[in-house]
Parts: C-alpha cells; structure tokens; sequence
C-alpha cells in the first residue's frame, strides 16, 4: 500500500501540464481517487470536518443494491435457456450459462460508456465523474439478454453523449441515461428489443417448436387472461422471478432486497418509491372499477410484480438528477410515474411495458414538478408579508 | 405569549473533547489584533497608526461605507503593527497590551431614547456586536429593526456552554438586554434541554423555548420561526456573551471586552473553559495542544486550530488572534492522508450522517474527526440530505443553485434574506459533492448586500 502509494507519487508529474502525458491527466487522477482517497483538506473558512461519504461511495451503494438483482438474472438467463432447449441442469449450471451470456454486455456497456466518459472529461480537464459506474450497470439489466452487443455499444454511446454529455455531464442531464439508452434500442431496433423471441437466450436462432418466450406482459397484451397466465406462472414465480423479462427485471423479491440496501443506507428516496407503487395500485383499482376489456380486470397489486416496474421505480426512477429535486415534488412524480406505466401497459396496444416511457416522461416532467412546489414555497413567503 | 417550538432537523455531531465545566486560566493578554476580515463588506479607514497609544475603547479603523461604526480596542497600549496583504488590504491591526488596562471614559447617564443607546454602541465599539438579519453583516444603524434576537444557546459541535459561561453575569446580561430594548422589541430563544434555565428571569423580553438538534441554536433558524425576516425588514442578531460586553458598557461606561471561551477539541490537553479578552493572541495555547494524532501525514501542520466551532469557525494560525466573534476555539486533526480505498471498505469507525457506512452500527459513540474531506469536489448529484438538515421554511439545495446563477431575484424569493452562513454549515458538512456551501452563501448575500447598496 505504501509501495504503492509512492510508485504514484512518482509517476504523477508526468500526467501534469508540461509532463510526458497531459492528456491523460483526468485518467490517471481518476485511477489514483479510485485507489486512495485523496489528502484534500478543507478550506480556512466554514465546515472544518466533513462527511465521510462522497458521490463514490454513493454509486457504489446502487452497484450493491444491483446486485441481488443482477445475480438472480444471470441464473434466470441460464434457467430459461434450458428450459427452452429442454436439457437438464443444476442451479450452478444455470448460473454460469447466464454469467456467460450477461459479462460481455456488462463488459461492452462499460467499455463503450467510460471510454467516453473519460474522454469527455479531459477536453473539459475535468475530473471523471462516478455517474456512469451506476449507468454502466444498469444498461445491461434493463435490454434482453439477446440484444447483440454492438447495439448494446450503440445505445450506450448514444445515451452518454445525447443522454448527458452534451448538457454538461453527471448531474446536468435530463433524461435518466440508462433508460435513453434503452428508449433508444427500443426505438431504433424494435425487431431485437420487443416480441417473443428476444427474452430467452438462444431462442431466435433455435426456433423451438411450442416453447413460448414472451413476456407476461408480452402475452396479456395478446389477449391472454390473467387466469390464463397464472396456470403457466404461478403468484409465486413472478414474485420470485421465474418468468422471462429483461436481464435485472425479472426478480421482484431481489429488486426489494436492492430497495432496502437504497433506503437504508438513505442513497435513493422512498417517497419515490412508495408513491410510485401507491399511483401503481391507484391505476390499477382504476382499471379495475372501470375497465371492460380482460386486461383491465387483472388484480391491481399483479402489475406490481410483472414486468419492470419493481426495476424501475427502484433503480431508475430515483435518480436523483433526473428524479424531482424537492421532496414534496418527490411524491407527485413517483405517483404519476405509477399512474402513467400502467395506463401505457393497459390501454396502449402499441407497447406491452410502459414503465420506460412513464419514467421518461416524468424525467421530463421534473423541471415543471420542482417549479410548481418552489413557487408554493415562493407563495407562502409572500404571503407571510400579506398576513401581518 | 411564550411558545415551545420542537425542532426535528438537524444533526448533533458528538465530538470527542468537550470543556470541562471548569475556568482553567484567566488570560491578559500580550497582543490583540483586530481583524477586518472578521466583518464581511466592512471596509476599514485607519483612525490610528503604529506608535499611536491607545486606550480600551479608542477607535481604530472605521467603516468606509458607514462611518458611524467603529471599530475599538479591547485593551490599552500600542499600536505596533499594521498588516497588509496583496493590494494593501488590511489583514491585522496589532495592538501590544499595557499591564494594566485604561479605559475610555463614556457617557452612560442618559440612554433612556433610542438614539442615545445607539451612539453609545456606536461610538464605544459594541456596535459591532450587533449583526443583521439579512446579510449577516453589522447591523446598519440607519435601519429600524423590528427586533432584537439573542439566541441563549448555542447548539454546534464543542461550542462554549453559555449556563456555565453567564453563570455569575446575569445582572449584566440584564442591564445588556435592558439597553437593547431600546432599540427595538428583544426576543430570547430558549434551549428546550436544560432545566432552571439561567435565562429563564430575564425581563424586557419576549421568551421562547426551542428543542431539537443543532442548529436549533443558531438565531437564523430561530427568528425563522418566531419573527420571520421579510423583504425590506431587519432583525438583529447579538451572542450572550456579547449581550454581557454590553450590558458593561452601559453599567460602568467602560468596553471591556472580556470573555470566556471554550478552548475544546480532542486535539487539546484538558479541554476547559478560558476567560479572556476579544481579539488576544493565541500564546495561551501553548502547551494544551497534543500535536500527537493517529493521522500519517507527509508534511504540513499537525493539528488544525479553528476560531470558533468545527462547523462555522475561521483557520487560525498557531501565532495568531482570537476572532472578535470567537466564543470557543476547537482544536482537530488535519487530515492531509491518503486514504486507501477510503470510499470503498465498510468504514466502521468512518462517521456519516447517511447509513453509507456501517458506522451506523455504534450512532452514540463519541467521534475524533479531522479536516479530510473525504472526497473530491463533484456536480450537485444527491438529493434530499439537505432538507433534513435546515429546520426553515427553505428550499436550500434550490437556493444555492440561484446563488451559484447569480439569479438576484430567485435568492430573494427563496428566503436569501432569512439566512446566515452558519444555517446552511451541516449542508456543507454533509455534502456528497463536496462543495464549499458556505462560502457560496456568503458570495450570496454579498452580491445582495452590493446590490442594495
């Protein structure tokens, strides 16, 4: 460690101005606060101590939260494909058939996404930012685990240079970078990111005769009845995950395990959250009481379990950047995310999930929630005044 | 009309080194320097020059902008030095201290208007004392204040304890807020924690009573609620102990600017309490301090010495001067370490007002933190910590961004006009992004102060 910190020392004026590398002064400070944190003091005046947690170990608290998730999908993946191809196998040989499927989209995803985040950086001279390492995670758990990998490289690029960069980097943007990059996909390749052949890996090429890939969703919107769906899965399995989906979003329960980690540790908001599933239910009794079609009849609470709901309203509504910034504006925007997902699943024919657009469109809804609540707070300034 | 007002945000940092309830020593000091930058927008006009011999209570440097105010020294002697920074910008007026302090006579018999109380303070150096809402700078003496504020507690991290402190000086702190009055209605906030409050009698002022974690203590967030500051109002704001210099000028006629601090923090020997006067030097010191710290630095000081709290306070140097606001001065580590995989390891003993670190597991423990700041500076990324540390009416992540657009009239709409520095200090503590909060705030209320000027 010592030895270490020293070879540092050493090769450190080399990456200054008027050293060997300049250019690649924002890499390597980015490799050195990634080994040491740094002997920064604070300044003469104001706080003298300060917090231990910095943004790096906030992102690193969301890649913990991923985790369970992550694992879970990597098994998923193994267990659907040789559900399809009809061979036995064991938890661990599923396990790892998906970790070979899952690693080179993680490996591409981050690749393609810090390549420009490091290079970004050093034409500002700015220090690279821990945003993507979140980001980078999250792509994969959010696209179908046959989506090729250069599109994967694609969008990623896409979402961090449009997503982000262009309105000034992490904690400047708008949409949720992650969800763009997969809106993007979604969009422009809407053969490999929607459908019945995409979820399970291997089944496009295969073409298995009666082995049915599609989603739960996927198939409600075709005019399955939820009674229908639950004799193929059980309550139990899409709460559990035992269903086809995207990578990260098939496991409620280990998306719950996640959202314990994020409230917890106090990184991500719970009003978010809460609101999210509380406008989810609120739709869905909607639905309920009012709707005529066989799709509008589903309990409200299955929505909850289905799909990627659970995945977002955890890991990509919460945002902090591209969430509502005030906390009253917290509850109106993870309300209407609810709201929003379930009527794009319900009443939209075009789109089997909406929990994606949902939260896009409130991502771009943000600004004018965050308004509406700051002028109320303006308001009641003022009339503090009035009422003397 | 007496009210309890319960305060829920906050955080109360438990640092290790609190005084001892005990006046160790009792300091004379041999130099005082009176500092400039101790006033924000003051810009000083020399009244003296080196040699000149003054008395407690002669006028040193005025206000360039409102000459009115002046600025006067605590002890008797002369005048040795005066030092200049870039641009000759006055940093120290150092005054060598006679053994036997002479003070300047001043014309107490008759305060019973508003005016004659006001040029007392102004011309016998208390006015200074007396700190505005908005702005936190000195309170303009052209301005009618709707009240006077005096928040009996201060809630920071090792701050003085002012039960202890004002003990014995109630009749002072009396006579100060006797005088205050006249200025305008005086309002005492309370602290909801202790019981046979000393400040429970006093006369001539409305009381209310407030609990909660820090910053309860702090005036700002207290008049927030009792006496909000609107556009186009002011509030003044004075310290207890600076209530009780007061309280002695209109008693004895005299500026006696004595006081005691705290000297805390667990980088000192024994923390106790010090009596002492405004502006000394720091000689007193000697000896308390353990430069020993578990900290490997390369180089650089040892320990930080901080003029006032953890929190708010201003570096001091070893050799220099007491504040002329400082009630404690806290002693830390600094913290100029490299900390391998610092942000990634469970961090055990790494305090945090999030649950980031599994410090969580032991919330009561007292702690030794140092000046590190954990991290390098970032955009604003994080949201909703800051709300849960500011107990007003504020949005304070929304006005510090107005701050940062320089939008002068989105400031004023979110309460510019309501805070300090000092309300906003746990934000900056507990910033992920590491931004200097405060510094930003003051950039804030100077551009206003400007503005309006």
């Amino acid at each position: 460690m010592k030895a270490l910190r020293k070879y540092l020392d050493k090769i450190k004026p080399n990456f200054e101005e008027g050293g060997k590398h300049p250019g690649l002064k924002s890499t390597f400070e980015a490799f050195e606060s990634f080994l040491f944190v740094p002997n920064e003091v604070t300044a003469s005046k104001g706080a003298h101590i300060r917090d231990s947690v910095d943004l790096k170990r906030t992102i690193t608290m969301v890649i913990i939260a991923l985790i369970p998730a992550l694992l879970f999908g990597m098994w998923n993946v193994g267990y659907f494909h040789y559900k399809m191809t009809g061979e036995e196998s064991s938890l661990m040989g599923n396990f790892f058939y998906g970790l070979g499927q899952v690693l080179p989209i993680i490996a591409v995803s981050y690749i393609s996404g810090l390549f420009l985040e490091f290079l970004f950086a050093q034409i500002r001279k700015e220090q690279v930012n821990e945003g993507f390492l979140a980001t980078g995670l999250l792509i994969p758990m959010i696209v179908p685990v046959d989506c090729p990998l250069w599109m994967i490289a694609v969008a990623t690029m896409f979402a961090v240079l449009i997503g982000k960069e262009v309105f000034g980097g992490t904690g400047m943007n708008i949409v949720n970078p992650a969800l763009l990059a997969r809106a993007f996909l979604f969009f422009a390749y809407p053969a490999k990111m929607s459908g019945d052949q995409v979820w399970v890996a291997g089944l496009s090429e295969a073409k298995v005769d009666g082995f049915s890939g599609a989603t739960p969703l996927g198939e409600l919107a075709h005019g399955t009845t939820f009674e229908q769906l639950t004799s193929q899965y059980s309550i139990c399995d899409m709460f559990m995950g035992y269903i086809p989906g995207s990578i990260g979003e098939t496991s409620t329960l280990c998306i719950l395990i996640g959202a314990v980690i994020l409230i917890w540790t106090g990184v991500a908001s719970w009003k978010i959250m809460l609101s999210g599933v509380l406008g989810v239910c609120t739709m869905g009794l909607l639905l309920n009481t009012f709707g005529e079609a066989a799709y509008t009849q589903m309990p409200f609470w299955s929505h909850l379990i289905l799909g990627g709901f659970a995945f977002g309203i955890v890991f990509m509504a919460t945002d902090p950047v591209t969430a509502a910034q005030t906390e009253t504006g917290k509850w109106i925007y993870g309300f209407l995310i609810g709201i929003v997902a379930i009527l794009v699943r319900v009443v939209n024919p075009a789109f089997p999930e909406g929990v994606m657009l949902a939260i896009l469109l409130m991502n771009v809804c943000a600004p004018l929630i965050d308004h509406i609540v700051i002028r109320q707070n303006v308001k009641r300034r003022l009339n503090r005044v009035k009422n003397k | 009309m007496s009210k309890v007002i319960n305060l829920k945000k906050g955080l109360d940092i438990n640092l290790k080194g609190a005084a001892q309830k005990t006046v160790a020593q009792t300091v004379n000091p041999a130099f005082i320097s009176i500092k400039p930058s101790d006033f924000p927008c003051v810009k000083p006009h020399l009244e003296v020059r080196q040699g000149d011999k003054v008395k407690a209570g002669s006028v040193i440097f005025t206000d360039k902008f409102r000459p009115q105010i002046c600025f006067c020294s605590p002890v008797s002697g002369e005048v040795v030095e005066v030092r200049r920074a870039e641009r000759r910008r006055i940093t120290d007026v150092i005054v060598k201290a006679d053994s036997q302090t002479e003070y300047e006579k001043f014309d107490t018999s008759n305060l019973s208007s508003k005016d004659s109380v006001k040029n007392l303070f102004l011309k016998s150096g208390v006015w200074p004392y007396l700190r505005q809402r908005p702005f936190n700078i000195i309170a303009d003496p052209e301005n009618e204040p709707k009240a006077v504020y005096i928040s009996t507690f201060d809630s920071a991290p090792l701050a003085a304890d002012y039960q202890f402190v004002l003990k014995d000086q109630i009749e002072l702190f009396q006579a100060g807020v006797d005088a205050l009055s006249k200025i305008a209605k005086v309002y005492l906030g309370l602290n909801g924690k202790v019981s046979s409050n000393i400040f429970a009698g006093v006369k001539n002022a409305e009381i209310n009573t407030f609990e909660g974690p820090h910053p309860a203590g702090n005036a700002g967030v207290q008049i927030s609620h009792i006496c909000p500051v609107n556009k186009g109002e002011s509030v003044i704001v004075v310290n207890p102990q600076d209530v009780v210099i007061i309280g002695r000028l209109v008693k004895n006629g005299i500026y006696d600017a004595k006081k005691t601090i705290a000297v805390a923090g667990s980088q000192i020997e024994n923390p106790a309490y010090v009596s002492v006067i405004a502006n000394t030097d720091l000689g007193f010191l000697k000896g308390k301090i353990n430069e020993n710290t578990s900290i490997e630095s390369e180089g650089g000081d040892k320990v930080r010495i901080i003029g006032g709290n953890v929190l708010t306070g201003t570096k001091l140097a070893s050799d220099g001067f007491l504040g002329f606001y400082d009630n404690e001065i806290s002693v830390i580590p600094e913290g100029n370490y490299y900390d391998f995989f610092g942000w990634a390891l469970p961090g055990l003993k790494k305090y945090s007002f999030s649950r980031t670190f599994f410090s969580w597991l032991s919330p009561k423990k007292e702690v030794s933190l140092d000046t590190n700041t954990h991290g390098e500076k970032r955009a604003y990324v994080v949201t909703g910590t800051f709300e849960k540390l500011v107990p007003m009416d504020i949005l304070p992540l929304q006005l510090i961004k107005a701050i940062l657009a320089q939008n002068i009239e989105l400031m004023e709409e979110l309460g510019i006009y309501e805070i300090a520095e000092e309300d906003f200090a746990l934000c900056e503590f507990a910033d992920t992004s590491k931004t200097d909060i405060q510094a930003i705030i003051r950039k804030g209320l100077d551009l206003m102060v400007a503005e309006t000027r």
